[in-house]
């Protein structure tokens, strides 16, 4: 009887699923339990627990959430990097007869939440945080249009990362690589945990990231400033925009998928098994319909960033925009028609190959398009080669190579030989790291200035920035060799010694790219620690050209006191143009949202739900989703929504920012 | 360290003739046509590519802010002109890249029959296509030659300049069958069968392996392919026929259960079903063949009783199907003997061509592949499975 009470309590979990016998995750967990266990002492011992919930955790401002997800991508892009570099010395060592130093049970958990965790946890929370940020201000908005789905968003997204960092600890992550094709990842093949990780990490942040994405489409086609008509919106907001098209459009496809994968695993359905009918290839087609146009969902905002880049640092107005925001909404478009060239090798005939290589290669066009603006917008300009603008060249000059392999990756028969090499891996880290993540850092040190008020530290933004560039092309070259050397991916061991020379080349550009991380942090610290000679009281540091450069740094709760008025697409630049006098009196209280703490709360009971169905505890399952659902219907009750921030509070801090101002000059 | 040292006395291109660039380097026609593909479609790009970053170094030097004598115009955006070469010079290379993709996918299409057995030397009604059937299981690879009447495990050989057709299939999760000197890959599907034509044109030893990861031992998951000249090959194959093992569905049963870094072993006899029932999940007695099921459900189904028949269709073995929640299902023992599954996969396997017919390779004219005068379908119906079983019943 306590056998089967214990089973009751418990599930499936028992003492033997911690991994205690993998000498690397217990001292990984005794890291991590340390480095965590100090950072809530100096919490508590600072008292900041109060601040962080009043003003962080349950904060519906979106510049704050904003700044929320750009923490957890970076928190997520450690654990990830540390998959890849574990990845990296594996398989540089692994050689003339050595099995290396990881068992196959933990190196293929590690290529698997590498992929997952740096798409799902590192690239789409950096991604879903830069358009949070920066989109209300772009438009003259003073948040989004739901302010606490926002803020219960992100927590989802919390939530889904939180399961993954569970399954290094409780049990184990999946053994499949990224996309779980079944039936590997049916329960007759993945009978452990790791399939259930996988898919109720991803369910839970896909909820989050399914919501943010109908929040930001809501906000930019309803909260415009006045006179934004679509075609006056700036760049990145166009491209915010068609991401989160994508994103509403593809993620309940990925969430119907996992839902189907689920169900095969729990209740004995056959969609995706061998027998009774099931189709694994069914699986393949709906999961990279989803995938498809989730790398344009990364990628879009980022072709943002680099325009609004290029063109405040080239002093110019943007080349082509309307070619720019047609090639955006073509590329949109045409990201849905392409999903089969994942796997034409997979017995398809050769007129939809040919159909699917073919679309596939009309999407270099606006792309290449892209970049001919970007070159344009340079032409004629007076460019000032600080940071944001150094990563876009850097961009430019990597993201075309990754280009080119892309599309010979589309020509069906090159893909029968290149397919699942390390061509292949090659290629895609060309252009998500040399596009979305370059990217990234632009926006961060673009907009870094918004946020804080202060310019990151150029010195250490520069080590960062050669460490990552010349890392990229030392880790992920030697790879386009090695595919063409005929080696696959996701291999452990291997026994042709003359691979070896290209594989520690590469981990030499991984150790590259680790420093270029470990300066990105130490930037960080030093530009917070030299923020008053960084600081920046104008607001606008970079002579920018879209309206949140209008607003104070970091900007007030309200973004602006007044709804500018747009005459132009480049909305700041044409009121600095025309003289634009900033109102000095006359400020009204502004309607604001309150904040709530029912976003945690929910998804505290989502990682407790998605915890029960790993581990067959089914009380806890039930339990947490009984919550749920009375939480989610008494917060309907709360009617504390809103506030009002009173005219004398908005006179002041508009004075405080006019004294600023003028001590400038 | 010491290795990291090496390379930096040794330029790059030292370092790369050094190695052994298979995919560029193949033995065999079908790759060697893939590869000229890669390298063409490579060159047009860089036509495009090769210009675009030059320029952007250049403007990027240029239009410096330090370099005042540069001119500089603030509000000029646009310029219908430039417009239109910037959209027109990627889409004039796409429409050639384009019709290479349409021309190379269709000739090259790995279930085609292959024309030529190197440039300027067609496939005649000389050449007897050396068919294999190829099985990925966990995790190693089972070859069955089912004209000799022999198997092997891990271990590949065909004979030089003579046609080589696969038929490939997988037991439990998906592979990927890749010998990068012969031929681009194909997955290998559990209850699917997937095709390859090929040929291999020089003598030597080749590594083939999974290029799709399945599991534990995928690493381990690699063979050695052999091109023989013909005296090699007959020698080799009456090498096997000396081997003590038999493969019959008792030792597939045993060989099929997951292993690692499996040594090569050779099989003097295969029992002829095998295949047929690898590919429907029935090599287990008592199954229900997949194509049965099929044909039974193409007459209309089994009514009712159709429900219960879960049993012979359970497939999945290395753990137990069915659900976490709920009893286990119930069902009804079998619907048909083994061996009228059996006579279907001998059908199946009788209507696989010993020779293939001289080939037109007059150009093509028109759209499409399909020869005028020719009918492929109706010509495919009478050997499918499905049609036989038609047929028979």
């Amino acid at each position: 009887m306590p056998d089967s009470l214990t089973k009751f309590i418990f599930g499936r979990l028992t003492w033997d699923s911690l991994p205690l016998h993998e000498p690397i995750v217990v001292a990984t967990f005794a890291a991590v339990a340390l480095g965590g266990i100090a950072l809530l002492c100096v919490i508590t011992y600072f008292k900041l627990w109060t601040y962080l919930w009043r003003e962080w955790f349950t904060s519906v401002d979106h510049k704050k959430i904003g700044i929320m997800y750009m923490v957890l991508g970076l928190v997520m892009l450690l654990r990830g990097f540390s998959d890849a570099i574990m990845m990296r010395l594996q398989q540089a060592i692994a050689f003339n007869g050595s099995e290396g130093y990881l068992n196959s049970h933990h190196y293929d958990q590690i290529f698997t939440a590498h992929g997952v965790i740096m798409i799902f946890f590192v690239a789409m929370p950096f991604v879903t945080g830069l358009m949070n940020f920066v989109v209300p201000l772009q438009i003259g908005a003073r948040d989004v249009s739901f302010p606490f789905l926002n803020n219960f968003s992100f927590w989802m997204t919390v939530g889904g990362a939180i399961l993954v960092m569970a399954s290094l600890f409780v049990g184990e992550f999946a053994r499949t690589g990224w996309l779980a094709y079944p039936p590997l990842s049916g329960i007759g093949y993945s009978p452990d945990v790791g399939v259930d990780y996988y898919i109720w990490a991803l369910q839970v942040a896909g909820v989050g990231t399914t919501l943010s994405g109908i929040n930001l489409i809501c906000t930019i086609i309803k909260m415009r400033a006045p006179g934004m008509t679509l075609m006056r919106m700036p760049v990145f907001t166009w491209t915010s925009l068609c991401t989160n098209v994508l994103i509403v459009a593809s993620f309940p496809v990925l969430t119907a998928v996992l839902s189907l994968l689920a169900l095969d695993r729990y209740v004995g359905t056959n969609f995706f098994t061998n027998d009774f009918g099931g189709n694994p290839m069914m699986y393949v087609n709906l999961i990279w319909i989803w995938g498809h146009p989730e790398v344009y969902i990364l990628i879009l905002p980022l072709f943002g960033v680099f325009s609004e880049v290029t063109s405040t640092f080239s002093g110019k107005r943007l080349f082509g925009y309307t070619s720019m925001v047609y090639a955006t909404v073509v590329i949109t478009i045409l990201s849905y028609l392409v999903w089969l060239h994942h796997f034409f090798t997979m017995g398809s005939g050769a007129s939809v190959n040919s159909f699917f290589g073919i679309t596939t290669m009309i999407i270099s066009i606006p792309t290449g398009a892209k970049i001919f603006n970007w070159l344009f917008t340079m032409y004629r300009g007076r460019i000032r080669f600080e940071l944001p603008m150094m990563w876009t060249m850097a961009f430019m000059l990597t993201f075309t190579v990754g280009g080119m392999t892309g599309v010979l990756l589309a020509v069906p028969p090159a893909d029968f030989v290149l397919h699942n090499s390390l061509f292949l891996i090659a290629h895609f880290h060309n252009v998500i790291i040399g596009g979305v993540l370059f990217g990234l850092f632009a926006g961060i040190a673009y907009w870094w200035p918004k946020a804080f008020g202060f310019k990151l530290d150029p010195f250490w933004g520069k080590v960062s920035f050669w460490c990552w560039v010349v890392g990229f092309w030392f880790a992920f070259m030697p790879l386009y060799v090695l595919g063409l050397m005929g080696v696959t991916r996701r291999m452990r061991v291997f026994d042709d010694p003359s691979l070896q020379i290209w594989f520690v080349i590469a981990a030499f550009g991984a150790v590259l790219i680790a420093i270029g991380i470990a300066a990105f942090l130490i930037q960080i610290y030093v530009s917070i620690r030299n923020r008053e000679a960084l600081t920046d009281p104008t607001g606008d540091p970079w002579d920018g050209r879209t309206l949140e450069w209008s607003t104070s740094s970091p900007p007030p709760a309200y973004n602006f006191a007044f709804t500018p008025v747009v005459r132009d697409n480049d909305a700041w630049w044409d009121m600095k143009k025309a003289g634009y006098v900033r109102p000095l009196s006359g400020f009204k209280p502004i309607h604001m949202p309150s904040n709530t703490g029912t976003g945690v709360i929910l998804a505290a009971f989502s990682v407790a739900l998605g915890f029960g169905l790993i581990w067959y505890i089914w009380w806890l399952a039930a339990l947490s989703f009984v919550c749920l659902i009375a939480t989610a219907i008494g917060h309907t009750f709360n009617y504390h929504r809103d506030f009002h921030i009173p005219a004398a509070e908005v006179t002041q801090t508009e004075e405080a920012r006019t004294t600023l101002l003028a001590a400038q000059g | 360290m010491k290795r990291f040292g090496a390379l930096l006395l040794f330029p790059l291109a030292g370092l790369l003739s050094g190695c052994d660039l298979v995919v560029l380097a193949p033995a065999g026609d079908v790759a060697a046509q893939q590869r000229d593909l890669l390298v063409v479609s490579t060159l047009l790009m860089l036509i495009i590519i090769v210009p675009v970053m030059a320029l952007t170094v250049f403007f990027a030097w240029r239009y410096r802010q330090s370099n005042a004598s540069a001119t500089y115009a603030p509000d000029w955006d646009h310029s219908t002109k430039l417009e239109l070469v910037i959209w027109a010079a990627p889409l004039l290379i796409i429409i050639c890249l384009g019709a290479l993709t349409w021309l190379g996918t269709h000739l090259l299409d790995p279930y085609r029959r292959i024309d030529r057995i190197e440039p300027g030397q067609p496939v005649t009604e000389l050449h007897k296509p050396l068919k294999v059937e190829v099985v990925a299981l966990d995790w190693k690879w089972l070859f069955i030659y089912p004209d000799y009447g022999i198997a092997s495990v891990n271990e590949l050989a065909a004979p030089v300049n003579q046609p080589i057709d696969f038929r490939i299939t997988s037991s439990a999760v998906m592979n990927s069958f890749y010998i990068p000197a012969l031929a681009g890959q194909i997955y290998a599907m559990p209850g699917m069968e997937t095709k390859l034509h090929a040929v291999i044109n020089r003598p030597g030893t080749y590594s083939g392996f999974s290029a799709n990861y399945s599991g534990a031992g995928f690493s381990g998951m690699r063979f050695a392919f052999h091109g023989l000249s013909d005296q090699a090959f007959d020698q080799w194959v009456a090498q096997s026929r000396t081997a003590s093992a038999a493969l019959n569905r008792d030792t597939y049963l045993e060989l099929e259960k997951p292993s690692e870094n499996e040594p090569v072993r050779h099989y003097a006899s295969v029992d002829p079903d095998l295949y047929g029932a690898i590919l429907n999940l029935c090599v287990e007695r008592g199954k229900m063949c997949m194509n049965e099921m099929m044909s039974i459900d193409a007459k209309g189904g089994l009514g009712l009783a159709g429900v219960r028949n879960t049993l012979p269709l359970q497939y999945d073995k290395l753990a137990r199907r069915g659900a976490v929640f709920g009893n286990d299902p119930s069902y009804v023992a079998s619907i048909c003997t083994a061996e009228e599954a059996a006579a279907v996969s001998r059908a199946s396997r009788d209507a696989w061509p010993t020779y293939w017919p001289a080939k037109n390779l007059s150009p093509l004219r028109g759209a499409g592949l399909l020869r005028p005068g020719t009918d492929s379908r109706s010509a495919e119906a009478e050997t499918t499975p499905l049609g036989l079983l038609r047929r028979e019943l």
